[in-house]
């Protein structure tokens, strides 16, 4: 803890945030201190550039920190907020899980056999450009419950980039290791056990990685578009997209600011929490 | 000693990749004496290395025959000889796993032809690392240790597998001069102890005479022995080997050969480019 406290990396991080929210505080506040004669050229200029006059371009426009966090402390005791965050932390598990399951197999098939790399690949190519957003119209009438359609557009916002970073990793494996485990004696299972799956696991962390922060994306997008499942628990309880969403069609602006933070809070979360996975599975990636 | 009689016989390799046929390898014949270190010497991109891959089965041939201990393993109806662990190579650039500790990168081969089990192939590992000094990087991963460790652990991974023949492909390209010298006796020390034939390539003349029992220069692509040379300095060998006169003498005897290759090498090169 004392060493936590010492390291100058943590300290710079809490400088960043204060004078972020400093700024945005201010910011935000433009249309108090703005007012005065004092700044009456300068509201001229910025109608003159075709902007709002009365407070400063888009950060005046956004609820101050301290509302937000007055708000926000209002929120915590709403069980619909945690039931947002528990909601979109679903799907986005699903998704993301399903991603990994099917993603890793799929992506080491591609890379070791010629046959299935043939069959599969131009498929996979052609479907990838698709976003998964795309796919929100089509797999609302394929999936059976709403909920099943968000699972699957969150699954293919990470599943194309795991499949890649999967496919890449394992192609790009020296042809060195292969000789020299061929030399000492391995069978093609022992090389795929021993060279292909270690040499690929530093992609699939990466392509984890990336695919975490795709999933976050898309799953905010897709309550949006869908409404977030909000058939089923009524107008509460849609996820993080839909309390946005929501907020916004009820006219809180704190709440959009909550909900944001939230997702960001959620995917800085999921994020580290895959980097440290990561880093205990690839012991050896620390000694470079 | 029997072991790791080596007789390369009228070995041609013709690449073809675009039907422009490119003679990496020309009627070479060679043969290496059980036990002997055979340095091969010649200018980058001589064919040298392709040698070495027939002999390891890396690659085809087109025609002639490799033979080892009376065992054919590559020829005409066989153009491709198959890895074994009886003829491992220590590579340029290494091929240690990177996610393997050093011990488990020593104890890879026996385990995996199920020569020992883990815990008598750790034990052997550990004995083997300690013999050649390396005791306190066995916990270490490959990446955590220097280049020079590096390879000394890598040639003991290859004798652990009780190889007949290693092959060595300018495993020490990358090291300084000091680092390099270090080495070679490290090398030499290895050697006396566990008496293998070396097939040790390389386009250091300095590198080949201190090491070798014989030196043979090759010509550059189409690859054959140009000059075999018998070093007449008596092992066991140490560095001071390299300042005595007979040291000298042989580099005299052989460094034009060495320089009018690499010329040739040199301004063929300079073809390919234009």
């Amino acid at each position: 803890m004392k060493k936590m406290l010492s390291n100058p990396a943590l300290w710079r991080g809490v400088v960043s945030i204060a004078v972020f929210l400093i700024l945005w505080e201010i910011g935000a506040r433009s249309r108090q201190w703005m007012a005065p004669e004092f700044f009456a050229p300068f509201r001229e200029l910025l109608g003159a550039i075709g902007l709002k006059k009365d407070y400063l371009p888009w950060i005046g426009a956004v609820p101050a920190p301290s509302v937000v966090l007055a708000s926000w402390i209002a929120v915590l005791v709403d069980r619909s907020y945690w039931q947002s965050w528990y909601m979109s932390l679903f799907r986005v598990m699903a998704g993301f899980l399903a991603a990994m399951l099917i993603g890793i197999p799929f992506g080491l098939m591609l890379a070791v056999s010629r046959v299935t790399h043939g069959i599969g690949f131009p498929v996979f190519e052609v479907l990838r450009p698709i976003p998964p957003l795309a796919w929100v119209p089509a797999s609302i009438i394929f999936w059976p419950t709403q909920e099943t359609a968000i699972a699957f557009i969150t699954f293919l916002g990470a599943f194309y980039t795991i499949v890649i970073n999967v496919l890449g990793g394992a192609r790009s494996i020296d042809v060195r290791y292969f000789q020299a485990a061929r030399s000492m004696g391995s069978s093609r299972w022992d090389i795929f056990r021993r060279v292909i799956l270690p040499g690929t696991l530093p992609s699939i962390v990466v392509g984890s990685a990336v695919g975490m922060g795709i999933t976050w994306e898309v799953v905010v997008a897709a309550e949006m578009i869908s409404g977030g499942g909000s058939q089923i628990g009524g107008t509460r309880g849609g996820g993080l997209g839909f309390f946005i969403w929501n907020s916004y069609v009820g006219g809180s602006y704190e709440q959009i600011v909550i909900g944001m933070i939230s997702i960001g809070i959620a995917g800085f979360a999921s994020s580290e929490l895959l980097r440290w996975g990561g880093r205990y599975a690839t012991p050896w990636l620390k000694a470079r | 000693m029997t072991r790791g009689h080596i007789v390369i016989d009228d070995v041609v390799k013709v690449y073809d990749p675009q039907g422009a046929a490119v003679m990496a390898v020309d009627h070479c014949s060679l043969e290496i004496e059980p036990g002997e270190i055979c340095m091969i010497v010649g200018p980058s991109g001589c064919g040298k290395t392709t040698l070495l891959n027939a002999i390891a089965g890396f690659h085809e041939i087109t025609s002639g025959r490799i033979v080892m201990d009376g065992e054919v393993l590559c020829s005409p109806e066989k153009p491709r000889s198959t890895p074994g662990p009886d003829r491992i190579v220590v590579f340029q650039n290494g091929a240690l796993f990177p996610w393997k500790t050093n011990l488990d990168n020593v104890i890879f081969g026996p385990v995996m032809q199920g020569k020992l089990a883990r815990k008598e192939a750790l034990d052997k590992g550990r004995a083997m690392l300690a013999d050649a000094g390396l005791s306190g990087v066995e916990h270490n991963y490959p990446g955590e240790v220097s280049s020079g460790m590096r390879r000394r652990v890598e040639i003991v991974r290859a004798l652990m597998n009780d190889p007949k023949a290693l092959l060595l492909d300018e495993p020490y390209r990358a090291l300084d001069s000091l680092t390099k010298s270090v080495m070679h006796e490290a090398l030499l020390e290895i050697y006396y102890k566990n008496k293998v034939t070396i097939f040790f390539i390389t386009h250091d003349l300095e590198e080949a005479i201190f090491l070798g029992h014989r030196v043979a220069i090759m010509t550059t692509r189409p690859c054959k022995p140009k000059k075999i040379l018998n070093v007449d300095i008596p092992h066991p060998r140490d560095y001071s080997a390299l300042t005595s006169k007979r040291f000298r003498e042989l580099i005299e005897e052989t460094n034009d050969a060495v320089h009018e290759e690499a010329w040739k090498a040199f301004q063929a090169g300079e073809k390919e480019g234009r």
